[in-house]
């Protein structure tokens, strides 16, 4: 779960780390109260959506005057921000948060993972701040410092000195340094996040650290345990077809083809839609309808595939393991009796019950096409789409 | 004939008196796996399913001499079960739970370092349907009756994928010495490169097949070991070509994040080590056909 730059900061201050002053405005004349509010001379407006590279993008705007943050409000507020990391589509802009800009003299890289290979807590660090840090450990790999957090005792303070001696910082800069680190690993750890990035993180003439920008993500697995984080999801920044899918406890991904698919199983799912496409066609989406697919989750699987206008064939692919193939044909045939479905739908069931389901699915009477494996599903479903298209 | 179980391990259920844990706990019996009892904390000195429950994991191991367990808690509860299960000194702890916090396997992982390595606990799982040695016993939530005995061993992150595999070598008379789901989540117990490593002692494994998906460094390290140590043929898929970059694909741990976490890049990694990667999910079983056609 990603949460908006304003919210990470929140967050992370509570921890102790520096970040300036500033608020999160709805409307243009928010924007402007807030402004004042705040006080000083220059303000950055900055749109707040669910993206890196934002800057590139015209979504941050530094502003002189009340008028020229009116002026950014209003022209953020509404819009959908296209970046290089939104897709065509963009992200929209319902929040844009006002702070204080501050001058500062060095701009530095501080990134907390959870690296997967190393099953550990991973702090990158770098001199190179506001650059793109995949691109840095692949051009300039040298310039890029990390220590592993041993996690029986947690980050300590000395590994927190040693990257901030070695960003070149002065003795009055290092302590502050630390404090920030420190606080961004705290709030890693104690709010179950899988990245805290601060990039930059920046040095201003009078020797403070701060959090100019910052990025936080969640382990959705923890969220049970982390009621105020799960608070700040945005719905506005998803999928509504995916949001949707969540409030049926329905694991989707929306993509660009037109087969519509229903499968058990994560890895099945994304095995037939590469068998899909190694038979010419194009996968709608991924659906993992989980191990007890009842007739009611069959249903709204049906209405979740059948939202997206693309869909020209569905493809529905069980191994039932925990689940029983007769169940699964039930609701198939259920969902068929209950909702319009326009486009065919072709239907492979195999495991526990394999012959009942299918029998089931035979003696219907609705124009469902069987499949008895993988790769015969996946080419019925092409030809099915290709036909469908045409008609 | 089996890595990990056979007919003769001694096997108890921890979350045994819940719904999940009595479902699969049946199944397992019915197949013939030793299960000698279970624990569900307060249900202690009661009988379940004929087998005696006990409040801790010590005292059934105490009791009936278990040496491995099964896990069906709760995900918040899980790290600490599995943790209680290695303290226990099970050598074997596999778990089904889906949903397990990556912190808590961090934890997990930290705390079964601190024994040393010849009564270290051997974590399957989080996330994973189990293990199974066809004919002999089931530490897990398949369907036994797709898989046919034999010398093919299977490990997979993927539970129904790893069924798909079986149920198409069964049907072209291919068996199974041991089937092992490693997991779809970030931080696994025991990895590729882990079971590899058993199936290559095994004298009644003859080839293996390696199914992975998108996401982490696993399934390169075990098909660089595979080129370096391992005698036995290998038969390698990852799954998620289609997958977009950055999206999790239902597993926790199926996301494309990183160089070298893509399918295509996954496959072509273990073709360049001397695997015989299957070019669809749909031609599992019939790659394992013409690679055991040339032993």
């Amino acid at each position: 779960m990603d949460i908006h730059e304003y919210q990470a900061k929140e967050l992370l201050a509570g921890f102790g780390v520096p970040v300036p002053r500033g608020s999160v405005a709805y409307s243009p004349d928010q924007a402007v109260y807030t402004a004042t509010e705040l006080g000083g001379w220059h303000w950055a407006v900055k749109a707040q959506v669910h993206s890196g590279a934002r800057g590139k993008a015209g979504g941050i705007k530094l502003c002189k005057t009340y008028h020229e943050v009116d002026a950014a409000a209003r022209e953020l507020l509404g819009k959908r921000l296209v970046t290089v990391q939104t897709g065509p589509e963009g992200k929209p802009v319902q929040r844009v948060y006002v702070e204080v800009a501050e001058p500062f003299e060095r701009e530095l890289y501080l990134g907390i993972v959870l690296d997967r290979k190393a099953e550990r807590v991973r702090v990158i660090a770098s001199a190179e701040g506001g650059m793109d840090i995949e691109e840095l450990a692949n051009t300039a790999p040298e310039k890029i410092m990390q220590v592993v957090v041993e996690p029986a005792v947690g980050l300590q303070a000395f590994q927190a000195r040693q990257i901030a001696f070695g960003l070149k910082l002065n003795i009055k800069q290092v302590s502050r340094a630390v404090t920030a680190i420190m606080g961004a690993y705290r709030a890693f750890r104690d709010l179950d996040a899988t990245m805290v990035e601060i990039n930059p993180l920046v040095v201003t003439k009078d020797d403070r650290v701060l959090a100019l920008d910052a990025k936080m993500s969640f382990d959705d697995n923890a969220m049970f345990r982390q009621r105020a984080v799960a608070d700040m999801r945005d719905p506005s920044q998803e999928d509504p077809r995916e949001v949707q899918a969540a409030e049926h406890n329905l694991n989707y991904v929306g993509l660009e083809g037109d087969i519509g698919c229903i499968i058990n199983g994560a890895g099945l799912a994304m095995a037939t839609m590469d068998t899909i496409k190694y038979a010419g066609g194009a996968p709608a989406n991924f659906l993992d309808v989980g191990g007890g697919a009842s007739p009611e989750r069959v249903a709204n699987s049906f209405r979740l595939v059948l939202s997206d206008k693309n869909v020209k064939a569905i493809l529905v692919n069980i191994f039932a393991g925990i689940n029983r193939c007769d169940w699964v044909a039930q609701g198939v045939v259920q969902a068929c009796n209950d909702i319009d479905i326009t486009v065919p739908l072709i239907v492979r069931l195999a495991g526990t019950n394999e012959e009942e389901g299918q029998r089931i699915i035979r003696e219907s009477g609705l124009p469902i096409i069987s499949a008895s494996s993988l790769t015969e599903a996946a080419k019925k479903a092409v030809e099915a789409a290709r036909a469908h298209a045409a008609s | 004939m089996s890595i990990l179980i056979n007919e003769k391990t001694k096997i108890i259920v921890q979350g045994f008196t819940g719904d999940k844990g009595s479902f699969h706990a049946k199944e397992m019996i019915e197949y013939g796996t030793n299960v000698v009892g279970g624990v569900t904390p307060g249900k202690g000195g009661s009988t379940h399913l004929g087998k005696p429950v006990f409040n801790t994991v010590a005292e059934a191991v105490e009791a009936t001499g278990a040496e491995a367990s099964i896990t069906f808690v709760a995900p918040a509860f899980c790290a600490d079960a599995i943790m209680e299960a290695a303290d226990a000194g099970l050598q074997l702890v596999c778990s089904i739970t889906d949903g397990i916090p990556a912190q808590d396997m961090m934890r997990v992982k930290r705390y079964l370092m601190r024994y040393p390595k010849e009564r270290r606990t051997l974590l399957v799982g989080p996330n994973c349907a189990g293990i199974i040695s066809p004919g002999q016993a089931m530490l897990g939530i398949m369907p036994g009756h797709i898989y046919k005995q034999g010398t093919v061993g299977i490990v997979s992150r993927s539970g129904t994928l790893g069924y798909e595999a079986a149920a198409q070598m069964k049907a072209l008379g291919i068996g199974v010495s041991t089937s092992v789901g490693i997991g779809g989540d970030p931080i696994n117990g025991s990895s590729f490169l882990d079971h590899l490593m058993k199936f290559q002692e095994d004298p009644d494994t003859t080839a293996v097949v390696m199914i992975g998906e998108i996401g982490g460094p696993q399934e390169a390290e075990a098909s660089a070991w595979v080129k370096e140590n391992m005698t036995k043929p290998v038969v390698g898929y990852v799954a998620g070509l289609t997958a977009p970059k950055g999206r999790r694909m239902g597993h926790a741990g199926a996301i494309i994040s990183a160089a070298g976490d893509s399918a295509a890049e996954k496959s072509e990694i273990m073709r360049s080590y001397g695997l015989s990667v299957a070019p669809s999910a749909g031609e599992l079983g019939t790659t394992v056909a013409a690679m055991m056609a040339k032993l």
